[in-house]
């Protein structure tokens, strides 16, 4: 099925998620931008996983798992961070990430 | 003998420290009055148990015939370091030690009773009387300390609280130069006994006077051992805790404390400047006799010398000093030094322990004696407000009492029979006389400049030209003049005490008479001095100063001290401050402290320069991580 496609798109697409996904995180004050940023770095590396298990490793199944095993975590994490932002909405009444600077509100 | 009956020693010790404590702590709570009364009361117990004491080891539990032991009445363990080095506090009684309990009780009791009648009205009073404790504590625990280290500490407290009580009108510049300089020199002086204490103890292996001195102990049957420039370890160590007891006993070359001492409240020089503390370096001596005398007999030369040395200095510029205080403080110099050279001429046991029991005699009369002096000197100072002799004349009309027992105190000094100076000065002649000619001739020479100078003082206060005076002199209250009864009573017949059958130097009585080829001489040259005072001084004239005159640059010389004081400040800040303190001090200021600053600042201005990577801003770490992130991949992939 995937016969036709190189490795090399694959790698190219999810380095490119890569950067975005940098790049959103480093230039977005939003942490809800912020948050999806790292989903996407998260997803970037959860590419390069089925990628490289199936190309490299067409028997084997860590790749596969691991993905997995990232999804379920992001999820997690998708759900605490939401939580916290929010938190910091009400308190602050902002998720802007510049002016959540105090312990203490 | 039964150790515990004595035990009650220890309260000689324990009741000053607690009426310090109570007064100083407690004393600006009530009125002035009543911490000079507590002070009082606490002297007068340990007087009548020093008494007490003294007569129960002297006379009532003493074995006639047999010699008088040592012994420690109390002894604890104060610092337990190693199983071989502890440092122990107790109380140890022997002839000399219980000789200086009568001694210290009996002076400090006078001087507190004098004390409420002389400071009347200071500022400070209570300050004053708890000071006096904390003295009489100190010098207590001096006298009956058990070991070296013992006496060492006690040693120091008395330099103290000396240092507080000249000090004590600390208001003026004077009298604070002065208690700085008197801490200082003996503080330098006891750098000397604290070497000499460890080389001891080093060689010995222990503190212990009762091992130290006993005649089969480390220090009496050591031989051999490091020698030094020709002299054993057990000499130079001896040698160092000369320097101490010379220090404090204000012997030539570190004298030139005691004069400034004056300073002082006058009750403060009777006690610690003329009768106790100063002469605790005799004691120190005394207290270790049977080692110089048997081990380290060239130290015990230098004793002797530097005693009749230091007394005849101090007699002749006694003779040109005008300040009434300090004619007796060169005095009380003079008098120390005769007693270093009984000492230091004397031998071990019998009848060549002369010099031993005369220079212990010498110290009791002294201190009799010279608290008088002082006592007597005050009470004219009371009365007239000056210190300078020049100032005073014809003083015997006003003041009757101080009259009669400042006369008393002054031929008691100059030796004439029978009052106690002249036994107790004859033995020291007769003992130096067995010992070495010049020695003699020495304190012959100083026993006729003795009753010159303290009759010139006499003459010129008491007698001569009626001055002006501020206000008609008057005798002071009854509770300074009994003090003065007191010790002139003291001072009268203290010599009849029978010491050669009391303190001698192995404990054993021995036979000693009244040398009249020694004591027919010393009487008639103190009688020259008295002469010689008398026809200069019993009318104000001019004789005085053309006898000054005549002997030109001699009296100049000892009109200033013979210029040690300019000595001293030439050595120390010429030399000393200039070319050790000066580039010490640089090195401190720009080396030590220079390096300290540039680390500081060097720390400071970098984490003042870095200190903006710590934002906070979480997305400014991330950049910083992802940056460097790539740095290393470029080195580590592509670079490497």
């Amino acid at each position: 099925m995937t016969g036709n496609i190189p490795l090399e798109y694959f790698l190219v697409l999810s380095t490119l998620m890569f950067f975005t996904g940098i790049f959103g995180f480093l230039t977005r004050r939003n942490l809800i931008t912020m948050l999806m940023s790292i989903e996407l770095i998260l997803n970037a590396v959860n590419i390069n996983f089925v990628a490289f298990n199936h190309y490299l490793y067409p028997n084997q199944l860590q790749g596969h798992f691991f993905t997995l095993i990232i999804i379920a975590v992001a999820a997690a994490e998708a759900a605490v961070a939401i939580a916290i932002i929010i938190n910091i909405y009400r308190s602050f009444k902002s998720i802007e990430v510049d002016k959540v600077n105090q312990m203490k509100n | 003998m039964p150790m515990n009956a004595y035990s009650y020693t220890l309260l000689i010790l324990l009741i000053p420290l607690f009426s310090f404590l109570l007064i100083g702590l407690t004393g600006h709570k009530y009125k002035p009055i009543i911490s000079g009364l507590i002070g009082t009361a606490g002297l007068l117990i340990v007087a009548v148990l020093s008494y007490m004491t003294a007569i129960k080891y002297f006379w009532t539990d003493h074995v006639e015939g047999t010699a008088y032991t040592s012994f420690k009445a109390f002894e604890t363990t104060w610092l337990h370091l190693t199983d071989n080095l502890t440092i122990n506090l107790g109380v140890l009684l022997d002839p000399i030690s219980v000789m200086m309990l009568v001694v210290v009780s009996t002076v400090s009791l006078m001087v507190h009773i004098y004390s409420l009648g002389y400071m009347k009205g200071e500022k400070g009073f209570a300050r004053f009387f708890a000071f006096l404790s904390l003295f009489s504590f100190s010098m207590l625990g001096l006298v009956l300390a058990t070991n070296i280290f013992q006496m060492y500490i006690f040693w120091e407290l008395v330099g103290v609280s000396s240092f507080l009580l000249i000090g004590f009108y600390y208001d003026k510049p004077s009298a604070v130069s002065a208690s700085k300089k008197a801490f200082i020199v003996t503080r330098f002086a006891d750098l000397g006994f604290l070497i000499g204490i460890l080389m001891l103890s080093f060689t010995t292996q222990t503190f212990d006077f009762q091992t130290l001195v006993s005649s089969d102990g480390p220090a009496l049957t050591h031989t051999g051992g490091a020698v030094f420039m020709g002299l054993s370890a057990m000499t130079w160590a001896l040698t160092f805790i000369f320097i101490g007891g010379a220090g404090k006993s204000a012997m030539f070359p570190l004298h030139i404390w005691l004069p400034d001492a004056m300073e002082g409240p006058t009750p403060v020089s009777a006690l610690i400047h003329a009768a106790t503390m100063v002469v605790a370096g005799v004691y120190l001596v005394a207290r270790l006799f049977p080692i110089y005398s048997i081990v380290a007999p060239d130290a015990l030369t230098i004793v002797a010398w530097v005693g009749g040395l230091s007394s005849l200095f101090a007699a002749i510029i006694a003779c040109t000093q005008n300040d009434i205080k300090r004619v007796l403080a060169y005095s009380t110099m003079s008098q120390i030094g005769y007693m270093m050279l009984a000492l230091g001429v004397s031998g071990y046991g019998g009848h060549d322990g002369l010099g031993f029991m005369a220079g212990n005699f010498h110290l009791f009369t002294h201190a009799m004696f010279k608290a008088l002096l002082f006592l007597g000197a005050g009470a004219i100072i009371h009365s007239v407000h000056s210190n300078d002799m020049r100032e005073m004349g014809n003083l015997r009309k006003y003041l009757p009492i101080t009259h009669i027992t400042f006369l008393i105190g002054c031929i008691t000094i100059a030796g004439i029979p029978p009052l106690s100076g002249f036994f107790s000065k004859d033995e020291i002649l007769v003992a130096a006389l067995h010992h070495n000619i010049y020695l003699f001739a020495i304190e012959f020479l100083v026993a006729g400049l003795t009753a010159f100078y303290m009759f010139r003082l006499y003459f010129n206060v008491f007698w001569g030209k009626e001055r002006h005076y501020h206000h008609t002199p008057h005798e002071s209250p009854l509770v300074m003049t009994i003090p003065l009864m007191v010790l002139a009573f003291g001072a009268i017949f203290a010599g009849f005490l029978p010491f050669s059958e009391l303190v001698t130097s192995d404990g054993l009585p021995f036979e000693a008479h009244i040398n009249y080829a020694v004591a027919v001489p010393s009487v008639l040259i103190a009688l020259v001095g008295i002469t010689v005072a008398f026809l200069m001084y019993r009318r104000t004239s001019a004789a005085p100063d053309k006898v000054a005159s005549a002997l030109g640059g001699f009296y100049r010389g000892a009109y200033h001290k013979f210029y040690i004081d300019e000595v001293y400040l030439f050595v120390t800040h010429k030399i000393i401050f200039r070319y050790i303190s000066q580039p010490v001090a640089w090195f401190d200021r720009h080396i030590v402290d220079g390096t300290m600053n540039l680390i500081g600042n060097t720390i400071e201005k970098s984490s003042y320069l870095i200190k903006g990577f710590q934002s906070g801003k979480v997305q400014q770490y991330g950049y910083v991580f992802i940056s460097g992130t790539i740095l290393l991949v470029i080195i580590f992939v592509y670079l490497w």
